[in-house]
């Protein structure tokens, strides 16, 4: 018998005690000391600190991209079906985009690509390579490859940056949209406190480097009055709650 | 469009310089020692047409294709490997450094001692000859790839099949190409080498025989020929190739 894959209903922890970087001359650089984090079913977290505290370290580290550290993952984390919006699309370039979807999933499944690419309104993209979209549309792409494989946690490193304002801020609607429809596991990592006001549920403060949980924060507005000015007061309200943690 | 068509038609202009050239050369030398094009021509015709020429042409080939698929194997297999970890690049290293300084003639004859004076040492010597050239090519290849696109791969749990297919392979093609380029036309001149000293058959055998013969316009036919062999495969195979392997990339404006 088949059984279908639901998502788990219980949290994910992970416990990192400390990781070290080795920098080029032998020196040894603690990034992270006594981190804690708990993503909970359903909800949208957004990670927040000062530039260079540590936050992508963490993240690949949750990824299973870095093994070096000293602590304890969820075995279940390493299991999960788990999916990352990396800061660059990081598409292969030498594959079309609809080979793009297709290849992140376990199984050809033509028509989930299609399906994907027009959630993310690129119906007509399917053939172009990611060196003919502009960083906006390969950022689409790069959600409709995390969205297709349905996962149970969901990743994002920075995943607006470097675009203009109004691009981002339909590329954040989007993405509240696609979750929305399906709400795993989300862990973004952001140092724009007025776009992690928007988009979570819980938002967590990191520490200056050596990072440690400096205060978790759950977002008590409910998410059809996230109008600009209510995120503007709360960002404003969390930043003097962490100061200099974040910047409102 | 114009561009390329001015390019093709420069191109053109090219050869028919250098055909004029040797014609004009010709006409103050002996045709003993410098025969004209068209001496060389009716040669090249006249031994198509008894079935000499295309007989050793198609062995000469077949020699290169051989030594060339098996140095391109090993010698791939052999730098992907060194690229990608640093034992292996560490104890292949020094055998690297003495396989790339060994003349091919050494390596050629000790072959066809230790072999013996067969098909099987003609084209080993010929690959052992390239596969450290390969290896070179395709070491910086692995070492030059991105790690980024494999922690993309790692995190969607790309399959083995998926991570070579999709994600290694085309960040080699470039370097494989070039390996590939490179190879051939020296393949095909130590092929010629290794038949002038243990084969009986082959473009390289013709043109001792011919040698022996003091024969220059034959000696010229032959290798014209084969060059305009290799000319079609470069033409025809390669660079169609290459242009499929690169339709990915953006335009150059």
């Amino acid at each position: 018998m088949r059984m279908e894959r639901s998502l788990p209903t219980r949290d994910l922890t992970a416990r990192i005690d400390r990781k070290e970087h080795i920098g080029a001359d032998g020196d040894r650089l603690v990034v992270l000391d006594g981190l804690e984090l708990r993503l909970a079913p359903g909800t949208f977290t957004c990670l927040i600190g000062p530039s260079g505290c540590g936050k992508t370290t963490t993240l690949r580290i949750l990824m299973g991209l870095d093994d070096e550290f000293d602590g304890e993952l969820d075995p279940a984390l390493r299991e999960a079906r788990i999916a990352t919006v990396f800061q660059e699309p990081r598409l292969l370039p030498w594959r079309t985009v609809a080979q793009n979807v297709l290849l992140a999933l376990p199984r050809p499944d033509l028509p989930r690509v299609e399906a994907a690419l027009a959630s993310v309104g690129l119906e007509g993209m399917a053939d172009r390579y990611p060196a003919q979209l502009s960083l906006g549309q390969a950022r689409r792409v790069a959600l409709a490859r995390a969205f297709a494989t349905e996962p149970e946690v969901l990743f994002l490193d920075e995943p607006f940056v470097s675009l203009d304002e109004a691009s981002a801020g339909r590329l954040r609607d989007l993405l509240i949209a696609l979750w929305q429809r399906r709400p795993m596991k989300v862990l973004m990592v952001t140092h724009n406190l007025r776009e992690a006001v928007r988009l979570a549920d819980r938002i967590v403060f990191l520490t200056e480097r050596p990072a440690r949980v400096a205060g978790v924060a759950e977002v008590e507005l409910p998410r059809d009055g996230r109008d600009p000015e209510a995120v503007s007061r709360f960002a404003a309200e969390l930043a003097r709650r962490f100061p200099g943690l974040a910047v409102a | 469009m114009s561009r390329s068509r001015s390019a093709t038609a420069a191109r053109l202009l090219s050869v028919a310089l250098f055909f004029l050239l040797w014609h004009v050369v010709s006409l103050y030398v002996s045709p003993r020692l410098f025969p004209s094009p068209w001496q060389v021509a009716t040669f090249v015709l006249r031994e198509t047409e008894s079935g000499v020429l295309p007989y050793h042409l198609s062995i000469t080939l077949l020699r290169v294709l051989a030594a060339f698929v098996l140095a391109m194997a090993v010698g791939s297999a052999l730098g992907f490997l060194m690229g990608r970890s640093r034992g292996a690049d560490v104890v292949l290293q020094p055998w690297l450094i003495l396989t790339l300084n060994i003349p091919a003639l050494v390596v050629i004859i000790l072959s066809y001692i230790w072999i013996g004076m067969t098909e099987t040492a003609a084209i080993t010597a010929v690959a052992l000859n390239k596969i450290p050239n390969v290896a070179v090519t395709i070491r910086e290849g692995a070492r030059a790839m991105d790690p980024t696109y494999m922690e993309m791969a790692r995190v969607y749990r790309f399959s083995r099949v998926k991570i070579y297919r999709d994600v290694i392979a085309p960040q080699l093609q470039p370097y494989f190409a070039a390996a590939a380029r490179s190879g051939i036309a020296l393949v095909w001149k130590i092929v010629l080498v290794v038949e002038l000293l243990g084969r009986s058959n082959g473009v390289g055998f013709q043109i001792h025989l011919y040698f022996q013969l003091f024969d220059v316009r034959a000696i010229m036919g032959y290798t014209l020929a084969f060059v305009a062999v290799m000319l079609a495969v470069e033409f025809l195979a390669l660079q169609p190739l290459d242009r499929r392997a690169q339709r990915w990339r953006p335009k150059q404006v």
